[in-house]
């Protein structure tokens, strides 16, 4: 049985590392996701892992030395946020490409400039094709047990692809909570011992990677390559319930609440969805018809589910903690309103765009979203196509 | 209806706003309460002006944006008062405690808000002839424990030990029950 104890985002998901126990972890410290490195070169340091910690000079190199050793057979581990990860994009959809299922714990921050360290999407958004399964968590529980999941999820053999595990900065990464933490022994068993596919260091059998692949085969192999993410999006529904047959605590690839017979929800990811919950009861408690349909994977994308659990009702609004420059709408909303569109729901749907940089998101600025839905829905069209939240204009 | 105790914390960076409310959020959990903390940084740089909240309620908590409207602030630093509106959102009731070596009358002159229970301790003096170093964190807590009914001084012991005991030598631990005692004793309103 695990043990009920209070600990901050960060340090749950170092003990989750620790308890996972990976043979090598690069990495290159940066607020807000500092902590969980530093965490976790004091279990090396203290010899509570047998992992091999590479120390190394940058992000870029530290997602460098994650592939080489994955390539070579190991089972990786790396945490960063924003500018961390910008500086890991080449290598991002290197890792990808060669299907290695390396886990990235990304603390969600605001991309420079200016210089900003509290929490948006944008760096998470900017990697949306990049190649990685993409899962954002709403508390420090979800993100202790979606850094376990990342493990399984990513390394089965019809996936093998690498997995980002999100959580807010700073709203999640230092916030204090109680969580169920497993056993160290429950953990090890239910992410299972990693067998490579084709490890590098088996020297019986030579392999090549990463060679030059021009337009003779290069179309092929991108191809093939997007074969393997809807076995991914399977693979995070049937692990996230194993996870909850052991476990308890049932994952899937969004979560309805109060959606069955709403006539107006609302569409997040990450921390929000907290807030977002007490506003939608108490506006149940009021008689209002609301609902959340909380996204925890935003890659594979779950464009039918998604247009599913919204069918039926009379009007949406997107929530997007991050901007598209030049584009007419924030980066959920597109894919949503995508989805809507190919799976044939005609129902009208607003975007609203918050948060960036850390700005705070209150229970009065989701209230006025279900008021501005309310009219929507009695109009039949969207208030306007893009609206702020918080935000002084 | 959920019981919900919300909580603020005011200090600089470095004198343990964060800790404050990690120890505090544990000691409830001890009791039995359902708890969140969390820290409001700027740029994370020491002595600037930061606060951290704490909410403690008997149904699990999803909120997630800061303290509006506290049942309990403490001032880490008094030299705050002058510049940030400590007493925001407080209603009626709400208990104020603060660190300063000036009495509970003279603090009170110092707030537009007449309608706060004003505790004073001077817990700076209290951490330096404890701990031996001025981080009026834990004796805050000590102090806090008497003026509100949060947690009592065992509880906050074992949240101490908890959040601290790795990191601190055992006679540094003893040093911060001590401050928690004391605290709890020389508080005044």
């Amino acid at each position: 049985m695990g043990k009920e104890i209070a600990l901050e985002g960060n340090e749950a998901v170092a003990e989750a590392m620790r308890q996972i126990n990976p043979d090598v972890v690069a990495a290159y410290p940066i607020t807000p996701s500092t902590e969980i490195v530093q965490a976790f070169a004091q279990f090396v340091a203290d010899g509570k892992v047998d992992t091999n910690f590479v120390a190394v000079e940058s992000e870029h190199s530290a997602m460098s030395a994650c592939l080489a050793a994955a390539v070579a057979g190991g089972r990786v581990m790396n945490a960063t946020s924003a500018n961390g990860l910008a500086l890991m994009w080449e290598i991002l959809y290197i890792v990808s490409s060669l299907r290695q299922p390396v886990i990235l714990t990304l603390v969600n921050r605001a991309l420079s400039g200016n210089i900003n360290i509290h929490c948006d999407h944008s760096d998470g958004m900017g990697a949306r094709d990049t190649g990685w399964v993409q899962l954002y968590a709403e508390d420090v529980q979800e993100a202790y047990d979606n850094l376990i999941q990342a493990v399984a999820i990513g390394e089965r053999e019809e996936v093998r692809l690498p997995v980002m595990s999100c959580l807010d900065g700073f709203l999640l990464s230092h916030s204090y909570e109680l969580l169920e933490v497993e056993t160290d022994e429950a953990v090890r068993e239910w992410v299972r011992p990693y067998q490579a596919i084709n490890p590098m260091l088996d020297i019986d059998n030579p392999q090549t990677f990463g060679p030059l692949d021009l337009y003779d085969y290069y179309f092929e192999h991108k191809r093939s390559q997007m074969e393997a993410y809807p076995p991914a999006k399977e693979a995070i529904v049937a692990e996230g319930k194993r996870f909850g047959e052991v476990f308890g605590r049932e994952y899937g690839l969004l979560e309805e609440f109060m959606t069955d017979d709403a006539d107006l929800i609302v569409i997040a990811m990450g921390s929000t969805c907290g807030t977002l919950r007490d506003v939608v009861a108490g506006l149940r408690e009021q008689g209002v018809k609301a609902g959340m349909l909380k996204l925890r994977a935003f890659r594979p994308f779950p464009a039918e589910e998604i247009a599913g659990a919204l069918a039926g009702a009379s009007a949406i609004a997107v929530l997007d903690r991050a901007a598209s420059f030049g584009a007419h709408a924030g980066p959920l909303y597109h894919e949503v309103t995508s989805a809507l569109y190919t799976f044939g729901e005609q129902i009208p749907t607003n975007n609203y765009i918050y948060g960036l940089g850390g700005r705070e998101i209150l229970p009065e600025d989701l209230q006025s979203v279900f008021t501005d839905l309310t009219q929507v829905a009695e109009d039949g069209q969207p208030v306007e196509p893009v609206g702020f939240l918080g935000l002084r204009e | 209806m959920a019981q919900l105790t919300e909580v603020r914390f005011h200090g600089r960076g470095g004198q343990g706003a964060k800790t404050a409310g990690y120890i505090l959020a544990v000691a409830a959990a001890e009791e039995g309460w359902r708890i969140n903390a969390f820290p409001e940084y700027g740029a994370e740089r020491r002595g600037a002006p930061m606060k951290s909240y704490v909410r403690i309620s008997d149904e699990p908590i999803r909120l997630r944006s800061s303290v509006k409207s506290p049942d309990v602030v403490g001032v880490l630093d008094d030299t705050l008062l002058a510049t940030e509106n400590v007493t925001d959102g407080m209603g009626e009731g709400a208990v104020l405690v603060v660190n300063t070596d000036q009495s509970a009358d003279e603090i009170r002159a110092q707030l537009g808000n007449p309608n706060v229970k004003v505790f004073v301790v001077n817990a700076t003096q209290v951490a330096m002839d404890t701990i031996g170093r001025p981080i009026p964190n834990t004796p805050m807590l000590g102090a806090m424990a008497k003026a509100t009914d949060i947690a009592g001084v065992e509880a906050l012991k074992h949240a101490v030990d908890q959040r601290l005991g790795g990191k601190l030598s055992q006679a540094a631990i003893e040093a911060n029950y001590a401050a928690l005692e004391r605290a709890y004793e020389e508080v005044t309103s």
